[in-house]
């Protein structure tokens, strides 16, 4: 018992050391935080829904799998996917269980707050595609890493890139996959271990078979039960008040605690610097997350690429709309329910993030609660999935057939090398998920989107808009991006403070990204323009073909001319 | 390929396909950049704008029809880029790739 506990800690330390690089004493920091989540009651029409939503997938990763054979096909689903359906993946990898009961929870706790992490999670996409899809698109083949070493030195950009994507992807599955272990106990009755095996097993079985393929229609799947369940819910809300929001926020300001304030900005985005940097992480940071980024190639052309963002783009505003109504409506209809207050601790039961959950059984009967406990989960397998082939292809893609390898190597060994990953990736996310159970993950999406802005989008954008960026000042700057991040967020109140319990931060800001992002680009810019003449040279007579490439298409992955 | 892309290049076409689209996309960008950091700066320096009633008898505050106007001009944003670029930004660079590549291809 003790050993297994002291291994506990050795790995959470390993993994935290990792991530972190200078921490020494975060050891201590296993025990400080425990979740107060309650196991409930075996929810069998949940677990029902569940199994039939697991048995349709399974059916499509069978589909898929025969599918599946080349390279292409594994990484980029064959690059046949309509840029409709990629716009509804898009948004199913972007509405995480995280998103849709995190934000309604938000909304239900301080109102007004909540609307403002949705626009900072929305405004990104036309940012995305005004500045880089269709030239990812044009440049790249199956993932991010390839548009960047387009004319930079594959070797050392690729490592960095595989990097950038492997920290996120970890960073991001860690939390999820706790999120899921303490979502099913509230949800199914299920045990935590249980929870975290049965979504670590299906997202291996879903990638290995059916590679990118089945992850985009299990995507696509959950994504529309998602916004087909939000729709319900906040429909059911506004008809109870005969669809008039004004008596919505009425009867939502006298319930509430706060009253009048949760119309309002509150104490959520406290100082400027804060808010600008948190602005900075979620719009540049969803421009940098490597599972995104990827589904890009799933699509035949450029045409498609911008189409699949501007479906994306709406689907995702109108579930954050939908997410602010249902939050006002958990207010009214779960605040001084019985029903749903917890008798000891006199707030919600299970806390806030179940405001989503309760109002489902409130508007729709248990039938409905078990239907959305179970989109949620399957939400959770949906994006875990997309994470985990995403970080299967760095591996496989970038690190194996391009920076051990040199390219030279046999598409099946590739592939093979990639299943390969995804079954190491999966056991360490459940793995991970097991050793977490008590520790508070909540920083690790926001730790993520950090790392993406700060790493990821900036060698990307530069390589595609500067033409004397040079592999040096890429993978310098890149460097100082993350280790930036990572310094400022553990020295920062989150790390420091909340979860090693030091009294003062030495980085005073909660968000790192203005920081990250600065070092990022300062560094690139000196160490790129202190580069030798003849790099530069190099790299501005790489630029022009690379430019027509981005532009125009020729040349580009899947395109019909030669 | 190389040489195709020098020739294209080289095509004041070019340079008037990558002039239109640089400045299409960077002022949408801009416009979006604007809006939200107007959005998080109003939020940051003077929240009580947002605390201003729509009308007397209203609780509706002006912070949530401008927030659903952010969701919504972003998503427009998106239609009006991808409607003008899949039509007339790839036409003029389906023109340039059959000018030079399939036009050379056939001497």
């Amino acid at each position: 018992m003790l050993k297994n506990q002291e291994l506990n800690n050795m790995a959470k330390s390993c993994f935290l050391l990792l991530i972190s690089l200078f921490a020494p004493g975060i050891l201590f920091a296993a025990d400080s935080i425990s979740g107060n989540v309650v196991k409930q009651s075996v929810n069998s029409t949940a677990i029902i829904m569940f199994l039939v939503f697991v048995c349709a997938t399974l059916g499509i990763t069978y589909w898929a799998a025969r599918r599946t054979r080349s390279r292409k096909d594994f990484y980029a689903a064959g690059g046949n996917i309509t840029g409709f359906q990629n716009g509804l993946a898009i948004a199913g990898d972007y509405m995480s269980a995280a998103s849709f009961l995190g934000i309604s929870g938000l909304v239900f706790a301080s109102g007004f707050d909540g609307l403002i992490y949705s626009i900072g999670f929305l405004v990104g996409w036309p940012i995305i595609l005004f500045l880089l899809a269709e030239r990812l698109r044009n440049l790249g083949k199956y993932t991010f890493a390839d548009a960047v070493s387009y004319r930079l030195h594959p070797v050392r950009i690729r490592s960095l890139a595989a990097c950038g994507t492997l920290v996120v992807v970890l960073l991001y599955l860690v939390a999820q996959m706790v999120g899921a272990g303490k979502l099913i106990q509230l949800l199914f009755g299920l045990e935590y271990h249980y929870a975290v095996v049965i979504v670590g097993v299906l997202m291996i079985l879903y990638v290995t078979f059916g590679g990118m393929l089945a992850t985009t229609w299990v995507q696509i799947i959950k994504a529309v039960l998602l916004l087909f369940g939000a729709s319900f819910m906040a429909l059911m809300v506004m008809e109870k008040m005969d669809f008039s929001f004004e008596m919505l926020f009425t009867r939502a300001i006298n319930l509430h605690d706060k009253g009048l304030a949760i119309m309002s900005p509150g104490g959520l985005v406290s100082d400027p610097v804060s808010a600008i940097s948190l602005g900075l992480a979620l719009m540049f940071g969803t421009a940098g997350l490597p599972h995104i980024l990827m589904r890009f190639f799933t699509v035949p052309n450029a045409k498609e690429a911008r189409k699949s963002i501007f479906y994306a783009t709406g689907f995702i505003g109108y579930f954050y709309i939908l997410t602010f109504i249902i939050g006002f409506g958990a207010i009214v209809m779960l605040v001084n329910n019985p029903e749903y207050i917890d008798p000891e601790g006199g707030g919600i039961m299970g806390g806030n993030n179940m405001a989503a959950i309760h109002l489902a059984k409130a508007v729709g009967g248990e039938m409905f609660l078990g239907f959305i406990s179970a989109v949620a989960f399957a939400t959770i397998l949906a994006v875990v999935s997309g994470l985990t082939l995403s970080g299967a292809s760095a591996i496989s893609h970038d690190l194996y057939a391009s920076v051990i390898k040199h390219g030279k190597v046999h598409e099946g060994e590739e592939i093979k090398v990639s299943r390969i990953a995804t079954i190491c990736l999966g056991i360490a996310a459940i793995y991970l998920g097991i050793v977490f159970e008590q520790q508070n993950v909540a920083y690790m999406v926001g730790l993520a989107f950090a790392i993406a802005a700060s790493v990821n989008f900036p060698i990307l954008f530069l390589s595609m808009y500067w033409k004397k960026l040079t592999t040096k000042g890429a993978f310098i700057g890149g460097s100082l991006g993350l280790v930036t991040a990572v310094t400022c967020m553990i020295l920062g109140p989150t790390i420091w403070v909340d979860i090693l319990g030091n009294p003062e931060a030495i980085f005073p800001y909660k968000h790192p990204a203005l920081f990250s992002m600065t070092a990022a680009f300062a560094g690139i810019y000196i160490f790129s323009v202190t580069d030798s003449r003849q790099e530069i040279s190099d790299m501005e007579t790489a630029f022009k073909d690379q430019y027509v490439r981005s532009q125009t298409g020729l040349g580009a992955e899947g395109s019909t001319q030669h | 390929m190389q040489q195709f892309y020098k020739k294209i290049y080289d095509d004041p076409k070019f340079h008037e396909l990558e002039g239109k689209r640089g400045k299409f996309s960077w002022c949408l960008a801009l416009a979006v950049l604007v809006i939200y950091y107007a959005f998080i700066l109003i939020i940051a320096f003077r929240p009580e704008i947002f605390a201003i009633p729509l009308s007397d008898n209203s609780v509706i505050t002006w912070g949530i029809p401008v927030g659903v106007f952010v969701i919504i001009i972003s998503f427009l944003l998106t239609g009006i880029y991808v409607w003008r670029a899949n039509n007339e930004f790839d036409q003029i660079g389906q023109d340039l790739i059959e000018h030079h590549v399939k036009k050379s291809g056939t001497e």
